[in-house]
């Protein structure tokens, strides 16, 4: 989240897509009723927001919202380019705020362009986009080249109007379904949010992610933020609600491929040094008044982070152990890992918390992937669908080879640590209960491992043993490693006084300084954990003094205790809040005062060297055209890898043509289906009751949802002859499942492109293990959802395409 | 009575009269109520965890009590009314995550299965972490990219990958982090992802 879950409330309009936050995220929702119903309208308390829940399956968001549209599935794209097309030809966006605070002035390469449904660069031979020509035209001293008037053609927001001209409303109608009265009431209340007293939040979850465009879904929707003026102040933003406990924490600390701790890029093969990798991977400045803080700081983050984890074995001379890093070349996520498992090229996997049998798409895929490994770890607190897999349904355990390791690791209650939620609110949580039986923390576990490793190579030898022999481990017991001593080593410290830092401003790239994760410097200064502190609603007018919900001593959140990123947004070009009833920040004529400023504290807004306001950009604007993205510089609609009609839009050109297509490049037989034989659109949803597969082991969770099912319109019911309760078979390309028929109201016949589609609808929580699955063994047999999802994923992250697919459904 | 939190009754009992609080909450069922709660909690260990499941973040009391036999008995779990997040509130999860910390379906001992065999067994911890330690090395040793075919150095290990990390604290997510990097792991994935 760009802002925090209590911000909602500070909201004049809401749009809610890919997501069901009365549903998946209940608690956060109250926020969102608030905003909606709070009687004491004035600032900060929110009342009489409007609610605009765009979603496939009407769900009890959409009963409380004021507009529900019935939307296909991964088309909302098509959705906000038609609400950015409906305020720039109306000229409804916030004049000053684009200008000023975006890069919609400046001007792009001339061999840019857009045609039939690609972008230029575009090479078909190898389904890659080369995207020199999407990047800026520049004068001779290196900055951009810019029209403030923005009538340039090739200024960025003339190509962004043109571009969505386009997604006129019966466009949009033809694609997504929703009609074109609906969506012009819609335009029309979005349409008043680029008003300086006006915001707009938008708040999405994997509904937006989970598709081939996901990348582009979100970014569709930033894009109509920053034209509305809407990032970066109280009550707006982009807001992902994210799905489990610490999702957010994990990601920052780079348990991902792409990124070490802190977002810093992974260093790729012929970056020779630091420098050369800093120039690869840090953003350039682009102007005489940007920052460009990140790219500015880049080498500093990057060798706190060497020092922190190799000591005094990094060194100026032999470059703070750049080489002791590993040098990735090509994409190492997720559905490459397991790419690679199905070609026998991976031996050994460890699942940490996290079952690969029922959370990859594709599940017949997963399971062939699992049993060509040598070996298996799996570190959880309860027996998963991947720790069982080798007995699954349909599986032989003795033609199964992995050696399979279920090492017991306690749970959340068992250790402390600090789990940071959606909206990057950073809460320490204490030790409640000793470990349960044998289990032992998962890092605990890591030491050991690691111990025993490090002898075997002392003794025996073996590849560069080198970043294991002077990796640190400087806790009072290596093998038992304290979650407060390595919350300091991330927090870093000055290594000449072995003082704690209190900001990443002090980070060095001399050696002087050490930081584990420069994002979280700041959060254990020399005065304490901050993620303890606990000022919260037990006195409001104390402990929340602007009234915009902020409570600065409540934990901490990152960065440096922002609660709104890119606040310096939330006030005008003086330093006045665009609306002084929702200050973000405001400049009192010798400081920035608020929230914590996303701005040096005392820079003067009216000093005609002052910095512009997006300071981790290296043009220090917000991008509404970025060359950031694989698959083009501006969202356009391509439909799902599986589809029921061709792009209306161009049709040639009807899928992503960057997605990457992992069955064909690794030879084996195309497993997409085509709309003849599988007519019927699919999506995957959550259920109130079960997070995942995890609930699956509580038995009063259930017993309140006890069996899956698939959610059916009535007039495919009536078509199929299948009424509430009944066993039905849905079978897509890849395979089937068999659960209940629940024929509902709340999904229903949508007309696109010249046809009459149906949706339905699946929830994921079940598989062959848990109470439910033991209590029906036969049954549980057909109940992973996953058998039938694409192993596709999306064209930047590879997040696989849950959300849109196409099956045939039939009684048993 | 599902109106009064327990914080306002302890506001009330604070106050000390019992008429005043009888007269503020209705007789009966608020005496019961404090009664219940009182025998349940008295004399508890309040600690402070956040809930398991999604990333809202709702803070959560728990309350705790040390048996005679120097074991921890977890009494109750509730939403914290101090959190300007959740205010007190749970949803049905949150509301039963008592049932996920004290479990009998938890792993208790560390498992393993043989290549081809149909069934678990139990084993030591040091069986494990030596054969886990051993197959790591031998993977890593099998798998081990000094330079690539350009002669680029790399040092990464192409043979083992990780996933995980969303159900667990940050500072074990950067040790986990830390520790495979040193191995040369570059495929390393999360629940962000999927």
């Amino acid at each position: 989240m760009t802002n925090h879950w209590r911000d909602i409330k500070n909201a004049d309009l809401i749009l809610i897509n890919g997501a069901n936050p009365a549903e998946a995220h209940p608690i956060g929702f109250q926020w969102f009723m608030r905003a909606k119903l709070d009687p004491q309208r004035g600032p900060g308390n929110g009342g009489g927001a409007k609610i605009i829940h765009a979603d496939p399956r009407f769900s009890r968001t959409s009963a409380v919202s004021d507009l529900y549209l019935r939307i296909r599935t991964g088309t909302d794209v098509a959705y906000f380019g038609g609400l950015i097309n409906y305020v720039l030809q109306h000229d409804l966006h916030h004049a000053e705020y684009v200008k000023h605070y975006t890069n919609a002035p400046l001007l792009i390469n001339k061999d840019f362009n857009f045609k039939d449904g690609l972008f230029s660069g575009y090479d078909a031979a190898t389904r890659f986009y080369n995207v020199t020509s999407w990047g800026y035209d520049l004068d001779g001293s290196g900055s951009p080249k810019r029209d403030d008037s923005l009538q340039n053609p090739r200024c960025v927001f003339q190509l962004i109007k043109k571009h969505y001209e386009r997604y006129t409303p019966e466009m949009v109608s033809a694609i997504t379904g929703i009609p074109q009265a609906d969506f012009l009431k819609v335009a029309e209340m979005v349409g008043e949010m680029g008003r300086a007293d006006k915001v707009m939040t938008i708040v999405y979850a994997v509904g937006l992610t989970h598709h081939t465009t996901g990348g582009q879904l979100i970014r569709s929707g930033a894009v109509l933020q920053l034209l509305l003026g809407n990032i970066g102040r109280p009550g707006g933003g982009m807001n992902a609600e994210r799905g489990h406990a610490n999702i957010q924490g994990n990601t920052d600390n780079a348990l991902s491929w792409e990124i070490l701790p802190g977002y810093l890029k992974t260093p790729a093969p012929g970056q020779k040094n630091i420098d050369d990798y800093v120039r690869h991977s840090a953003s350039k400045k682009l102007g005489e008044f940007s920052w460009n803080f990140f790219g500015t700081n880049y080498k500093k983050f990057t060798v706190s982070l060497l020092k922190s984890w190799y000591g005094n074995a990094a060194t100026k001379q032999n470059d703070f152990a750049f080489d002791y890093l590993p040098k990735i070349a090509e994409n190492a996520s997720w559905l490459t890992i397991f790419d690679r498992a199905m070609k026998g090229q991976m031996e050994g996997l460890m699942l940490e918390g996290m079952t690969a049998t029922s959370i990859g798409p594709d599940v017949s895929q997963i399971l062939e992937g699992l049993s060509k490994l040598k070996w298996l770890v799996v570190l959880d607190a309860f027996p998963t669908t991947s720790s069982e897999f080798w007995h699954a349904p349909g599986m032989d355990p003795a033609a199964v080879q992995t050696e399979v390791f279920l090492l017991p690791a306690t749970h959340w209650i068992e250790k402390d640590g600090a789990f940071t939620n959606s909206g990057r609110w950073v809460q320490w949580k204490d030790q409640v209960l000793p470990p349960q039986g044998e289990a032992r923390h998962d890092h605990w576990i890591f030491a050991d491992l690691f111990q025993r490793l490090k002898l075997l190579y002392q003794q025996h030898g073996g590849k560069f043993p080198d970043p294991l022999m002077h990796l640190t481990m400087d806790y009072a017991n290596p093998l038992r490693p304290e979650l407060d001593e390595l919350a300091q080593e991330m927090n870093g410290k000055d290594l000449k006084s072995g003082k704690r830092l209190a900001t990443f401003v002090k980070l060095q790239d001399d050696g002087s300084t050490a930081a584990g994760n420069w994002l979280y410097t700041g959060m254990y200064p020399e005065k304490g954990n901050l993620a303890k502190r606990r000022d919260g609603v037990q006195d409001i007018a104390k402990n929340d003094p602007t009234g915009m919900g902020f409570f600065p001593n409540w934990a901490w959140s990152w960065p440096l205790n922002r609660r709104v990123m890119y606040n310096r947004a939330s006030a005008d070009l003086e330093g006045r809040p665009w609306d002084p009833k929702r200050a973000g920040i405001k400049w009192t004529g010798e400081k920035w005062v608020g929230d914590v400023p996303d701005y040096p504290s005392k820079m003067n807004p009216k000093d005609p060297k002052a910095w512009a306001p997006f300071i981790m950009n290296g043009e220090g604007v917000a991008r509404l055209f970025s060359n950031s993205m694989s698959d083009g510089p501006i969202p356009e609609h391509y439909e799902p890898m599986e589809s029921p009609v061709k792009n209306p839009l161009h049709p040639d050109v009807s899928s992503s043509p960057v997605a990457f297509l992992y069955d064909k490049h690794a030879g084996r037989p195309d497993r997409f289906g085509t709309p003849d034989e599988y007519p019927i659109v699919a999506t995957t949803y959550r259920l109130t009751e079960h997070e995942h597969y995890l609930t699956q082991q509580v038995r009063k969770l259930v017993e309140l949802q006890p069996e899956p099912f698939v959610e059916l319109p009535e007039g495919l019911a009536q078509e199929k002859g299948l009424q509430t309760g009944d066993m039905v078979r849905v079978r897509s390309k890849r395979g089937k499942i068999e659960v209940r028929a629940l024929v509902s109201k709340r999904l229903g016949p949508l007309h696109v492109a010249g046809k009459n589609v149906w949706q339905v609808g699946i929830p994921i929580h079940w598989g062959f293990v848990g109470v439910a699955a033991e209590m029906y063994p036969e049954k549980a047999q057909h109940w992973l959802v996953n058998a039938l999802t694409p192993f596709v994923g999306d064209a930047n992250s590879r997040t696989p395409e849950f959300k849109a697919f196409l099956v045939q459904v039939e009684k048993v | 009575m599902a109106t009064v939190s327990r914080r306002d009754f302890l506001k009330l009992t604070a106050i000390g009269a019992g008429a005043i609080g009888v007269s503020e909450l209705g007789f009966d069922m608020a005496h019961a109520y404090e009664v219940r709660q009182q025998l349940r909690i008295a004399g508890a260990t309040e600690s402070h965890s956040i809930c398991p499941y999604c990333a809202v973040g709702c803070s959560l009391i728990a309350y705790t009590r040390k048996n005679a036999d120097g074991s921890t008995a977890l009494l109750q779990i509730e939403g914290d009314p101090d959190s300007p997040v959740n205010e007190g509130r749970l949803c049905p999860k949150g509301a039963t995550a008592m049932e996920l910390a004290n479990s009998n379906r938890r792993v208790e001992q560390p498992k393993y299965r043989a290549p081809g065999a149909s069934d678990w067994q139990t084993v030591s911890w040091d069986f494990v972490l030596d054969k886990v330690a051993q197959h790591i090395k031998d993977s890593r040793d099998r798998t081990f990219v000094t330079k690539d075919h350009d002669g680029k150095v790399v040092n990464r290990c192409d043979g083992i990958a990780f996933a995980g990390g969303a159900a667990f604290s940050n500072e074990e997510g950067y040790f986990a982090s830390k520790v495979l990097r040193s191995l040369g792991l570059v495929y390393l994935e999360q629940q962000a992802r999927v």
